[in-house]
């Protein structure tokens, strides 16, 4: 089983991004944070497989997140969500291994995202 | 901080945000590509508040003469967009546009067209964008560069009543510049009937991508 994490502050956000998974990967399970504490919180419960973080959130952003994860989670599919593309932002996203999913989200913008991990979650689980 | 007092319940709220959200960190984008310096900005904060408020709001955020570049956009719903920052700041922006090429009395001389086109990039980019996720043309006026406080920036009028009392939507994001002196803020203002226009806009758009997960 596959648990995918969604953290964004906007619940509109979370469902459209919830659809679009759903759409895309229904066996997989969803869950949700609204903030990155919650997010941090949610993830230390575990069972968490992969994540997709909205960048600006009030607090920590999706991006200071990111790294905080990917640090204790070198494995772990990331992506940030955003319609943010500063040169700056993509640098720490690409030195993070972390991958970029535009906002707004549709199937076609998580496509990618969601195969590269299923395989990767594939691949370590064999 | 939200503060709709009832005119908009928390999904809309949410969805507006969202929206201004993605439109902002488009114009952000464009931003840094002409600055060369990474663009932060902060999570948008709405309100819906008397104009007296807004324009007591933008002078509690901001004390010193301030310059704005103001867009007014008309359609479904109509309102006015504003790129806001303390006049000190004015000049450090006009180089950082300008690539730091110009002497002093050429960065003066292109002060006005150089804030116009920013604030254009910034505020048409994010217009732009939120009039393509709620499918409804917006047509925009020409960028023109203001100077003066609050009450300058939102025209409150000593004369006209309504121009005090009407409630209008607030919308404000906070900017600053990485590496260079430069911080402001982006600021939209509607009035009551665009609030409702938007209401139904929004409620479409709900519907067209959230559908029946919306309640």
């Amino acid at each position: 089983m596959t648990t995918l994490l969604i953290v964004d502050d906007s619940k509109l956000a979370r469902i459209v991004l919830g659809k679009a998974v759903a759409a895309l990967q229904p066996e997989w399970t969803r869950v949700e944070a609204g903030n990155a504490d919650e997010a941090l919180a949610r993830i230390a419960d575990g069972a968490v497989d992969l994540a997709i973080l909205d960048f600006n959130m009030p607090g920590r952003n999706g991006l200071d997140l990111a790294e905080e994860l990917r640090a204790a989670h070198p494995s772990m599919p990331i992506a940030l969500a955003t319609a943010n593309v500063q040169d700056e932002i993509i640098a720490r996203a690409r030195d993070a291994d972390v991958s970029f999913i535009a906002k707004p989200v549709t199937e076609d913008s998580v496509r990618g995202f969601l195969s590269g991990a299923a395989l990767k979650l594939r691949s370590t689980r064999t | 901080m939200t503060r709709t007092g009832g005119y908009l319940d928390e999904l809309e709220q949410d969805a507006l945000t969202e929206l201004v959200n993605i439109g902002v960190s488009r114009a952000a984008a464009s931003l840094r590509k002409m600055i060369g310096h990474q663009v932060l900005l902060s999570v948008p904060a709405l309100e819906i508040v008397s104009r007296t408020v807004a324009a007591t709001l933008i002078r509690e955020r901001e004390g010193g003469d301030l310059v704005a570049v103001r867009q007014d956009f008309e359609g479904a719903f109509s309102g006015r967009a504003l790129l806001i920052f303390p006049e000190a700041n004015s000049l450090a922006l006009v180089r950082a546009v300008t690539g730091d090429e110009l002497d002093e009395a050429g960065v003066l001389e292109m002060e006005d067209e150089a804030l116009s086109e920013t604030g254009n990039v910034v505020l048409y980019g994010c217009l732009a964008t939120m009039a393509n996720m709620l499918k409804r043309p917006l047509e925009m006026s020409l960028p023109a560069v203001i100077r003066g406080d609050g009450q300058v920036l939102f025209e409150l009028s000593d004369t006209d009543p309504s121009s005090t009392t009407g409630v209008v939507l607030f919308l404000y994001i906070n900017f600053s510049v990485s590496g260079r002196d430069i911080r402001g803020y982006i600021a939209m203002l509607m009035d009551l009937p665009s609030i409702e226009a938007l209401k139904v806009l929004i409620a479409e758009f709900l519907e067209r991508i959230v559908g029946a997960d919306a309640s």
